[in-house]
């Protein structure tokens, strides 16, 4: 199954083995598409040597244990993932470039992780999966690994405009005790450090991702509420409607970006 | 902005504070102080200069001013100094007291969209934790010990 992660790499078209350093104003390749940056650019160049390797990357763990659940029934309706998508390489080949969407009855915005468990309890008869729990995490990385390389395109226009608008209404306002907005950090200070940490333009391309501080698999979501607990905000719970807009507002500023599940990050 | 003498009185909320000006106990007991000509605090918070010593570890402190954060300090003994914002060595040579108090109170009276917090400040802030909720990031003893400390860097 590794070599077909690789394969998978590969003709996604991205660089393998990078080795150059931080410091150097290097070619970036599919990481840099305009002036928009992957969070890959940001990382350590050993942090990024662990990305670039399958056999390295530890969210695989998760992965692995995802693609055998794929396949696994589950639920009163006897069926699994497979039991309607058959092969994901070719079923969920370009989801994580398009999500999050309009809901069936365009009530609200479901991301990965919600169409799943979506699919769980009303096709599956399943229970839906909690969130960071490692079924839930690893799954969505296996879906999202199936659009590898594919650059990151959402729809913002027609009946999701209000939701792109929210979204983006929530990356300007300032919240919390140290009264900062998203874009204090992310638009305003990329390539500053805040103590010693590199500040990213936050992008969402890349998860979830694997992160050594967490030294776990984790969510956009919880990337989130980390973010918010930072600067002292009171946290959104996962998958709540404002984090949802949020998402699909950061995949629209990252548009063309490759996705890059999973990523490894500091 | 450059009006000459503006008034804050800080409570809880303005509409709380005004409605209720004759009622003793307010809810936050912020320090009122004067904003002269939109640029500087020339008075102390605390009607006492602070200790530069206890500013320099406050300043250092995570939990409180947690400056190198976002700026380099003259502290060689941290590590990986911010920067987000200007340098801070010599900042004493650039600003009188009173402009440094008002930077540390509320910076944003003097840029609007900055990134640096208000470490004096509980209204107008929105979905604050619930444990930090009408609380300062920094007591007026704390921005007096570090304006003192700042004062020093010349
Ligand atoms: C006080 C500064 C600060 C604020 C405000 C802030 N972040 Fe972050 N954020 C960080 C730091 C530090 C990191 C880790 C390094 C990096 O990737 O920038 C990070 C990482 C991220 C990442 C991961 C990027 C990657 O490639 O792995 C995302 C996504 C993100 N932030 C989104 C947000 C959003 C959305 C908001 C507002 C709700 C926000 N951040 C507010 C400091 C901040
Ligand atoms: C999250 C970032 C951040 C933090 C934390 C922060 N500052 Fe700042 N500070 C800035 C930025 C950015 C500026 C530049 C002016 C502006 O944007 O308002 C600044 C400007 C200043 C200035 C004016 C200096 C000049 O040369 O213009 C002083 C004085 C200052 N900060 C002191 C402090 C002190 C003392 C602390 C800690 C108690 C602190 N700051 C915490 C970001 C920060």
């Amino acid at each position: 199954m590794r070599k077909l992660y690789i394969a998978s790499l590969l003709i996604g078209g991205m660089a393998l083995g990078s080795t150059a350093s931080q410091a150097e104003d290097k070619d970036w390749g599919a990481y840099k598409v305009g002036d928009k940056l992957s969070g890959y650019t940001y990382a350590t160049k050993e942090t990024r040597a662990i990305q670039d390797d399958d056999f390295e990357n530890p969210a695989q763990i998760w992965v692995d244990q995802a693609e055998g659940n794929w396949s696994s029934v589950e639920g009163e309706a006897g069926k699994s993932c497979e039991s309607c998508h058959n092969a994901a390489s070719d079923s969920m080949k370009g989801v994580a470039t398009r999500y999050p969407v309009l809901n069936k009855n365009k009530a609200a915005m479901v991301n990965v992780e919600q169409q799943i468990n979506f699919c769980r309890t009303s096709q599956m008869k399943a229970k839906a999966w909690k969130w960071e729990s490692a079924e839930l995490l690893g799954m969505t990385a296996f879906v999202k690994l199936q659009s590898r390389g594919m650059p990151v395109n959402v729809k913002i226009d027609g009946p999701v405009t209000p939701y792109y608008e929210k979204g983006k209404a929530f990356y300007y306002e300032r919240r919390g005790q140290l009264d900062m907005a998203c874009k204090h950090c992310h638009e305003d200070n990329p390539g500053k450090y805040a103590r010693a940490n590199l500040l990213s333009q936050g992008q969402s391309n890349g998860f979830p991702t694997y992160r050594l501080k967490w030294q776990k698999i984790g969510s956009l979501h919880r990337r989130f509420r980390g973010c918010n607990k930072n600067i002292r905000a009171q946290p959104f719970a996962y998958g709540a409607p404002e984090y949802v807009n949020l998402e699909l507002y950061l995949n629209s500023r990252g548009q063309g970006l490759p996705v890059e599940t999973p990523s490894v990050r500091n | 902005m450059l009006r000459a003498l503006a008034v804050l009185a800080v409570g809880a909320t303005f509409s709380v504070a005004l409605s209720a000006a004759t009622i003793a106990a307010e809810p936050a007991k912020l320090v009122k102080y004067e904003i002269k000509d939109g640029n500087s605090i020339p008075k102390s918070l605390t009607g006492k200069p602070g200790d530069a010593k206890k500013g320099r570890e406050a300043a250092i402190h995570r939990k409180k001013g947690n400056c190198l954060a976002c700026h380099t300090l003259p502290i060689p003994e941290q590590s990986f100094h911010g920067d987000v914002g200007p340098d801070l060595k010599g900042v004493a040579d650039r600003y009188s007291e009173g402009e440094i108090r008002l930077r540390l109170v509320n910076s944003k009276v003097v840029n609007e969209d900055t990134i640096m917090p208000a470490f004096y400040k509980t209204d107008g802030l929105n979905r604050v934790m619930k444990k930090f909720k009408g609380k300062t990031i920094l007591s007026a003893q704390d921005v007096e010990d570090i304006v003192a400390y700042l004062m020093t860097l010349k």
